[in-house]
């Protein structure tokens, strides 16, 4: 099933984790400083020498060919300046369009040559002089993911992103197939009541996206070793509760829909603004005021923060509690509004 | 050829007629830019923290000052000890913990050196690695502040400069990534749903018996999405202009040169998916998951391709969207010419070629 194999390979795809960064180095001193210095920035893991280039000239055109992506200038006498006048600078000439991959590496650069500066320093300075200077070290620790692992944090959130697709996906398709089959209408004309025959279609899909759920969490485990830190029980009573609003959302948007093709439309821009607004991808934190209301509206971003709240850092029912409520009366809402909307006759 | 265009006319008055498809053939490339323009960023700021003061002094206030200062934090509470700090992470936002020790200021005044425990919420790597980064920037600036009258020897400075892209807004890398998916989701979803439609409702056999020749019947069905697409290019180029201040660099008419150029290829694509559909339903999932699915993800516009497992890079060579990505930053946000793009524009040509001949092939032996 296709939700299987997309668990398996987004999270492949979906690291953001920044390495391999392609650097030029123009080497203009070629001293023993130089030298170290370029090699302490290859040996860091990050960068990647994509060439020695003689001028500047012909380094910058390799970031226009998109084959480095920083560009590394040594000027000329850099070592017998450093000593002499104690003050050089190197430039850096970063390929900004991703303004991530910028950051970051320039961010990189810039720790490995502080680390760089304060190693030449001891070796020439003698360290009387060092220990005059009052320094604050920051001791960091990193809890609840020690590997730094991008799959750790993304596979609960795709996970998330399927069973919101299945939700709220199917049960507008097949509730507007019906209706264009004719077949609503013969159920309509007969003493079942409005909600029991809601609930009849309901219930199944409940049940297939609980199902998908549960495989996903076995995928989880055996293809990239996650186990929940907190109560699996707790993650199934929040599914419950998600997939009724879900559900109540595609009921919704089969309402407003004559055929399967509108019903897409619908699903397909309002579950890409889901996406984007979810905080999967990117951090709710940063957003300004307006969008963070946006989000504050959407069941999803409750739902991703909660598997990564419960898996992650195994979250109690009481962190969750407000989560659970408002996706509850989320659920009620959007399914109420579908009811009203759905009228025996048209 | 009057004939032609009456077919045109008719596929244009069809695509207008459903008002739920246009909002998304329109609303989504709209919505994704406002988002991607002012609501999504990479960047990590306004991250709630904690901080544990034990040692209330001048020292510990400073800093705290310094970093409440910051756009990076802001600061949600301050603990009464470290203890409590497990509880406020799993509470849920708290993304940070800085724990200052008992005798801080003393330490650094009498020893010259002091420590303080930085605890991130690695949940997110990114967050965490960056966020400490952050701290560890302000305690390096207030060591230089403290050490300020010390003439420190050996200093290498930093020249750093940001190219085509100084305030490193997020636009830059999402819009040529957003236009290389409307195209295609215009392209090949639309053309490919609109001609299995024909063939589902039966009416595409009456247009075979009839004397206008099939390739005409396509064409024709291109059209409408061929003029769609420029025209949703254009709204998103004008809104990248005006609402997100991202100049177009190089040159327009290239621009739009290539831009058809894939648009044709998308649309071979939806001409070969639509070969291959039994049903509108299937036509919609077969171009949803078979392609809008991997071109998002393997175009390298949302995540960095050299990040990927090997598998996927290669994978993602198969994907149009990838080249023609490349294309349009090079032309719309370096400014580069033909010369730079001849390789990807020569790719997108022979997968439109290989797309059309199999389509026709297909096509042929179907319906006869």
């Amino acid at each position: 099933m296709t939700p299987i194999i997309q668990l398996i390979i987004l999270p492949q795809a979906a690291n953001y984790t920044i390495r391999n960064i392609n650097i030029a180095v123009v080497d203009l001193d070629r001293s023993s400083y130089s030298a170290k210095f370029v090699n302490k920035v290859l040996s860091s893991g990050y960068f990647k020498l994509a060439a020695f280039a003689p001028s500047y000239k012909e380094a910058y055109d390799l970031i226009e060919k998109d084959k480095a992506d920083i560009v590394i200038e040594i000027p000329h006498g850099f070592e017998g300046k450093l000593n002499s006048e104690n003050n050089q600078t190197i430039s850096l000439d970063v390929d900004a369009i991703n303004g991530v991959k910028a950051a970051v590496g320039s961010g990189y650069l810039t720790n490995i040559i502080q680390d760089f500066n304060s190693q030449i320093r001891l070796d020439w300075v003698q360290p009387s002089i060092m220990n005059q200077m009052p320094t604050i070290d920051v001791a960091s620790s990193n809890w609840y993911n020690p590997n730094l692992s991008y799959y750790l944090f993304m596979v609960p959130g795709i996970l998330v992103l399927l069973v919101t697709l299945i939700g709220g996906n199917m049960t507008s398709q097949n509730i507007v197939r019906e209706k264009e089959m004719g077949t609503i209408e013969q159920i309509n004309v007969t003493p079942v009541k409005k909600y029991h025959f809601i609930l009849g279609k309901l219930i199944p899909f409940w049940v297939l996206g609980v199902v998908v759920f549960t495989l996903g969490l076995g995928i989880a485990w055996a293809v990239y070793g996650i186990i929940p830190l907190g109560s699996v029980g707790l993650l199934y009573l929040f599914v419950s509760v998600y997939l009724i609003a879900i559900m109540g959302f595609g009921l919704l948007i089969s309402t407003y829909s004559e055929t399967p093709m509108q019903a897409n439309s619908l699903t397909f821009f309002f579950m890409q603004i889901f996406n984007m607004m979810g905080g999967l991808y990117t951090p709710i934190d940063s957003m300004p005021g307006w969008a963070k209301v946006i989000t504050e509206l959407i069941p999803i971003s409750y739902f991703i923060e909660v598997m990564r709240m419960i898996v992650i850092k195994g979250s109690h029912f009481h962190d969750i509690l407000p989560h659970i409520l408002i996706v509850l009366l989320m659920g009620v809402v959007l399914n109420t509004w579908a009811i009203l909307n759905y009228r025996k006759t048209t | 050829m009057k004939q032609f265009f009456a077919f045109v006319a008719k596929e244009f008055s069809h695509v207008f007629r459903d008002r739920k498809t246009l909002l998304m053939l329109f609303g989504v490339p709209v919505v994704q830019i406002v988002l991607f323009g002012f609501a999504l960023t990479n960047e990590i700021k306004n991250s709630s923290i904690v901080i544990v003061d034990n040692a209330k002094d001048m020292a510990s206030q400073q800093i705290i000052t310094k970093i409440a200062s910051t756009d990076y934090f802001k600061i949600k509470r301050e603990l009464l000890n470290a203890s409590q700090i497990d509880a406020a992470f799993k509470s849920g936002d708290i993304k940070l913990a800085i724990v200052f020790p008992e005798n801080f200021y003393t330490d650094l005044l009498h020893t010259n050196k002091a420590q303080i425990q930085v605890i991130a919420d690695a949940s997110d790597p990114n967050t965490g690695t960056t966020l400490t980064n952050y701290v560890s920037g302000i305690i390096a600036d207030y060591n230089s502040q403290m050490n300020a009258t010390i003439n420190v020897p050996e200093q290498i400075n930093l020249d750093v400069r940001m190219l085509y892209n100084p305030d490193l807004k997020g636009a830059p890398n999402f819009v040529p990534g957003v236009i290389a998916m409307v195209m295609l989701l215009i392209c090949v979803m639309m053309t490919s749903i609109s001609i299995v439609r024909e063939k589902e409702l039966g009416t595409m056999e009456v247009l075979l018996v009839s004397p206008f020749k099939p390739l005409y019947v396509i064409l024709a069905k291109a059209v409408p999405y061929l003029v769609l697409s420029l025209v949703n290019l254009t709204v998103i180029l004008l809104l990248s202009v005006f609402a997100l201040d991202l100049p177009i660099k190089g040159n327009i008419f290239l621009l739009y040169g290539v831009s058809i150029m894939y648009i044709i290829t998308s649309l071979a694509l939806g001409l070969l998916v639509s070969t291959g559909a039994k049903s509108q339903y299937g036509a919609m999932t077969l171009s949803l998951v078979g392609m809008m699915l991997p071109t998002m993800m393997l175009s390298g516009y949302i995540f960095p391709i050299e990040n990927m497992p090997w598998i996927l890079q290669l994978l993602s060579n198969v994907v149009p969207a990838k080249w023609f990505y490349i294309i349009i930053k090079d032309v719309m946000l370096k400014g580069l010419g033909f010369s730079y793009i001849w390789k990807e524009t020569l790719i997108l040509l022979g997968m439109t070629i290989f797309f059309l001949t199999l389509s026709l092939r297909n096509f042929k032996t179907r319906l006869e």
